[in-house]
């Protein structure tokens, strides 16, 4: 792991919290969406916080595609968990929410997952693929 | 009814962000790692490789499926039972189609780290 790769996971994490916070708040001004009127929804489009948060959900999606890019699925899925953790200091510092001891029970717990899958490998071996005229090339030697 | 109706959706929920997840991973692995791609062959040939992908259009399209369903589940039941139970289950249900449709090497500490992070993630919902 390089830290260009360390630093895409961190853009996963970022992005993905960011943009649902975002996207929460923007809801919110809006308010319920009746579901017999399910074209109200569009109105939502034209909140300012909503677009913030789809542009920052378009940065979760791009560099998730790049982390699945050089990493497993089961590395990526429990690394990124971390955003939790990020949604609960965001919930804190900025929606200013009370955080009780069962949810930093919560946090330790990913934590510990993230801290476990991160000090594995995060790519399964495979055998080299056999290349067109590798067999050729062995058998010259 | 309702109760049948709302765990209907979250097993929907969570099969199709599955699905949508695997065919995302599978797609990525093919193209290879876009940051050697780029260096090799420039960005035009990652954005070309990436929008030539049918799996990766399957891929978007069922998480599409998952966020529908989800949004369709949250009309019947509360976030507490939704996002927890939701959450909690694709982590597993990706962990175990990731052995045997991607064939990656889950091991025991990758097992641990995913019921660690999905135990956290229930905790974290339902407080």
């Amino acid at each position: 792991m390089t830290l260009r790769k360390y630093l895409v996971l961190l853009a996963v994490i970022i992005f993905g919290s960011t943009g649902d916070s975002f996207l929460s708040r923007g809801m919110k001004q809006v308010g319920a969406i009746d579901i017999h009127h399910i074209s109200s929804i569009f109105t939502a489009v034209a909140n300012p916080w909503v677009i913030l948060g789809i542009f920052f959900l378009l940065g979760f999606m791009s560099s998730y595609m790049t982390a699945l890019s050089f990493a497993d699925l089961t590395f990526v899925l429990p690394a990124t968990a971390i955003s939790y953790i990020n949604m609960t200091l965001i919930s804190i510092f900025w929606l200013h929410e009370h955080v009780s001891p069962q949810r930093w029970a919560g946090v330790a717990l990913i934590v510990a997952g993230v801290g476990l899958v991160a000090g594995g490998p995060s790519r399964t071996e495979r055998p080299p693929e056999a290349v067109p005229g590798s067999s050729a090339l062995q058998e010259q030697r | 009814m309702r109760v049948f109706y709302t765990w209907a959706c979250i097993a929907c929920t969570v099969c199709f962000a599955a699905a949508g997840d695997v065919l995302l991973a599978l797609a990525m692995s093919r193209i290879g790692d876009l940051g050697d791609l780029r260096r090799e062959h420039g960005i035009l040939a990652v954005v070309t490789r990436v929008l030539s992908s049918g799996a990766l259009f399957g891929g978007v399209f069922f998480m599409a499926l998952a966020f529908f369903s989800n949004l369709v589940g949250l009309s019947w039941a509360d976030l507490s039972l939704m996002g927890p139970a939701s959450a909690a289950l694709t982590f597993v249900t990706n962990a175990v189609c990731a052995k045997f449709f991607l064939h990656e090497n889950v091991d025991r500490r990758r097992w641990f780290a995913t019921l660690f992070v999905c135990s956290g993630v229930v905790l974290l919902t339902r407080s």
